[in-house]
């Protein structure tokens, strides 16, 4: 969808300074922002050693957790172009799945993962085949259906305990060591979020990537270079399934109890609300909106009803207006803001010197390449192509010519 | 099951069905003129159903306040934008007034008249005149405030917009009415003895007063001038502007309509059951499933799917009642998968 942005990687015109100048500039820019990425992590590392009140480290918790779903919206809806809001029923999917081996079977929590995430991806897959060759509108519609479905399927089953959920979840231990509190929790939710954060970002400057960024818009000329646009959109969908579904597992140690209220429709539109809001079609702008939401819902949630003098989400009201604002007025989001700030140059640079591609095998002379049988075009009653049938072999040309002289350009085959 | 309790089925089946199918129309009418799928139109039912039920309560609704305000807003964003154009500028008097009456006098008038008169025992045909005066008026409030600064914008953003005006509705919706749900006093206490079938009156008014609405629609799409333009839009929206249709004024009038049809699904289903700030969203849904049925673009499928949602999911709560939202929304993947197969993937231009 261009929708959400045009441009991921900002151009920067300027008529002054030297392509050497600029390339100096775009290697100090660069620089800047590893500092900054590594000042950011040291913070993070830093935040549960100082005596953080516990409650900064709950929301930072949330964030982490939020940060990871909304990082595969932004492959999925600000790069691929196609919108999910049913990303909670995938975090649902992960967090039921762990919790019911755990707590029914005493399974390990990691059985519990490698179950949930081989439900994900084949559910995940399933719609995606269904869902993703639709025009743009089917997809958000289908995953709203299929959202609300999880839901209260996870609400209505006996054996996952209704709406009351499952209890009493086991802690996770990592090489011995049990993520007990939330401080030891937040460890690991960050370090998921940062792995994903560099995994998406390598996996866009890619050569799939790059297929993946033409998905918007432009899925005719991607497939005119060969791209498989429909087998793409099914990966990326099942690639943002994936995060949610590990963030789902997170959830589920972390809180240690799981119902279906979080993973309802409310909860999936709120996290493809926390991409608009940072910036959909860059991966950090993730993780902002998922902050800048997180802190904000808890804002709200203390003053408003003092406002009103009732009890009940009224977050929502602000949400809902700031999100038509925001679609108004600054569609691309947040981050770019702030990337604006501090300008720099595009991440990566094309490689001096690389090794050419490996050339593909080419058919022997002869050999059969297309073999057109009966090929019909029809314009209403007018029958442009009539049953035509040829074939052509490697190193022959072949020429079309109409009855009234009109030629299609030759096919030339090497 | 026998056959008495699956004609009750059906009975109920059909009654919800005429009210998905009403719904089904505006999603439909709404999205080929203006491509907004219409997520908000569920709320337009809860509003109509409680701003009803607030007035048989005793007291005064609050939706007239909300009705005040995006009066006041919707003024304020037109007269800054007659001002603001020069070309608008050399009637801004006449201009300003036409506003000032549609966006402030009204909902005044509204407002006061029923802060002082709706909390007191009035006759019903008098309350459910008012329903639709107070809430009718957000509809096409809405399209200035949220959609006509998109209205070029693709459909997923319009969807992400409807997203964003359902959540500050529904929340809305909380303010005003309270978390608790309400029920209405029914239209007829009648019951007529069909064999060994009870026909509630009620249900013969729901399907009577869509039965009647649909045929309007058909009469309004086919034979008058704003109609046509309605259905030129959907089909062509630069060739309805080339032939001078005002696509804004076609959008405007869409969203009266939606609402319109909305605020009317909610006075015939609150004597039916409770209804709560939030019941318009699965509802509104519901009427979805029937619109995509039709592929959001065919009026009569559309209404027979409805119909559809209806029957299946009032036989459905017989057989699992814990799962007939689910049976309900599944329902939707094959119908997808069907469209997906018959329909031809057109690309957006984006």
């Amino acid at each position: 969808m261009t929708m959400l942005t045009d441009k991921p990687m900002e151009k920067r015109v300027d008529g002054e300074g030297t392509i050497a100048s600029q390339r100096g500039e775009a290697v100090r820019g660069h620089l800047r922002n590893r500092l900054l990425t590594l000042m950011f992590v040291v913070a993070l590392a830093l935040l549960p050693v100082l005596p953080t009140p516990e409650f900064w480290i709950t929301l930072g918790n949330y964030i982490g957790l939020y940060s990871i779903v909304a990082i595969g919206l932004v492959l999925l809806t600000g790069v691929g172009g196609m919108t999910s809001f049913g990303q909670a029923a995938f975090v649902g999917l992960g967090a039921y799945s762990t919790a019911y081996l755990t707590t029914q079977f005493g399974l390990s929590p990691w059985v519990g993962l490698v179950v949930g995430l081989i439900i994900t991806v084949a559910s995940a897959y399933v719609i995606g085949l269904i869902t993703m060759r639709m025009s743009g509108h089917y997809l958000p519609l289908a995953t709203i259906a299929w959202g609300l479905s999880l839901f209260f399927l996870f609400g209505n089953l006996e054996f996952l305990g209704k709406y009351d959920g499952l209890n009493g979840i086991p802690v996770l231990s990592i090489a011995g060591i049990e993520l007990q509190s939330g401080r030891s929790m937040f460890y690991l939710i960050w370090l998921v979020v940062l792995l994903a954060v560099f995994a998406m970002q390598n996996l866009l400057d890619s050569r799939p990537g790059r297929a993946i960024r033409a998905l918007k818009g432009g899925g005719t000329m991607a497939e005119a270079m060969g791209v498989n646009t429909a087998w793409m959109k099914v990966v990326i969908f099942v690639v943002a399934a994936i995060l949610a579904c590990v963030s789902g597992f997170l959830y589920a140690h972390l809180q240690r109890a799981v119902n279906p209220t979080p993973f309802g429709l409310n909860y999936g539109i709120e996290y493809l609300f926390m991409a608009v809001v940072g910036g959909v079609g860059h991966v950090w702008g993730a993780v902002l909106g998922a902050g800048v939401l997180t802190i904000l819902k808890d804002v709200l949630q203390g003053v408003l009803p003092k406002l009103l003098g009732t009890t009940g989400n009224f977050e929502i009201i602000v949400f809902g207006v700031l999100l038509v604002l925001l679609l108004q007025y600054a569609r691309d989001g947040i981050w770019p803001c702030l990337r604006r700030l501090m300008p720099s140059g595009p991440s990566v640079t094309a490689p001096a010197h690389a090794a050419a591609l490996p050339v593909r095998q080419k058919p022997d002379a002869g050999e059969l390449i297309l073999d057109v049988r009966a090929a019909r075009k029809q314009f209403g009653g007018l029958v442009a192509v009539n049953d035509v049938s040829f074939q052509v072999r490697a190193g022959e040309i072949i020429g079309l010519i109409g009855p009234n002289g009109a030629a299609s350009p030759p096919r030339s085959i090497w | 099951m026998d056959l008495s309790i699956a004609a009750i089925l059906a009975q109920d089946g059909i009654t919800s069905g005429a009210i998905y199918a009403l719904l089904a129309l505006a999603l439909v009418l709404v999205f080929s003129v203006t491509r907004v799928i219409f997520i908000p139109q569920g709320e337009f039912v809860a509003y109509g159903a409680l701003t009803l039920a607030a007035m048989q309560a005793g007291h005064a609704p609050q939706t007239t306040w909300l009705l005040l305000a995006m009066g006041v807003l919707t003024f304020v964003y037109d007269a800054a934008v007659v001002l603001r154009s020069p070309d608008l500028r050399s009637m801004a008097a006449r201009r300003l007034a036409v506003l000032a009456a549609k966006y402030l006098l009204f909902p005044v008038a509204v407002h006061l008249l029923v802060q002082q008169y709706g909390g007191q025992p009035l006759p019903m045909l008098v309350q459910v005149a008012v329903t639709p005066l107070i809430v009718v008026p957000l509809g096409p409030m809405l399209y200035r405030l949220a959609y006509q600064p998109l209205a070029e914008a693709s459909t997923l953003v319009l969807l992400i917009v409807s997203v964003g005006v359902h959540f500050a509705l529904v929340g809305l919706g909380l303010v005003m009415f309270g978390a608790e749900g309400s029920r209405t006093n029914p239209f007829s206490e009648a019951r007529f003895d069909v064999g060994s079938l009870s026909v509630s009156g009620q249900s013969l008014w729901v399907v009577a007063v869509s039965g009647l609405l649909i045929a309007a629609l058909y009469f309004f799409f086919e034979r008058t001038l704003q109609g046509k333009a309605l259905r030129a839009t959907a089909v062509n929206r630069l060739g309805a502007r080339l032939v001078g249709i005002g696509t804004t004024q076609a959008g405007r009038l869409s969203f009266t309509l939606a609402a319109a049809l909305g605020a009317l699904c909610g006075v015939l289903i609150a004597p039916l059951t409770t209804v709560y700030y939030e019941s318009g969203f699965l509802v509104g849904l519901k009427g979805f499933v029937g619109a995509i049925v039709g592929g959001l673009a065919s009026y009569p499928v559309a209404a027979l799917g409805a119909l559809l949602v209806g029957l299946l999911e009032s036989y459905s709560s017989f057989w699992a009642s814990a799962f007939k939202e689910v049976i309900v929304f599944t329902l939707i993947i094959p119908v997808l998968l069907w469209r997906s197969l018959t329909s031809k993937h057109v690309e957006e231009e984006e």
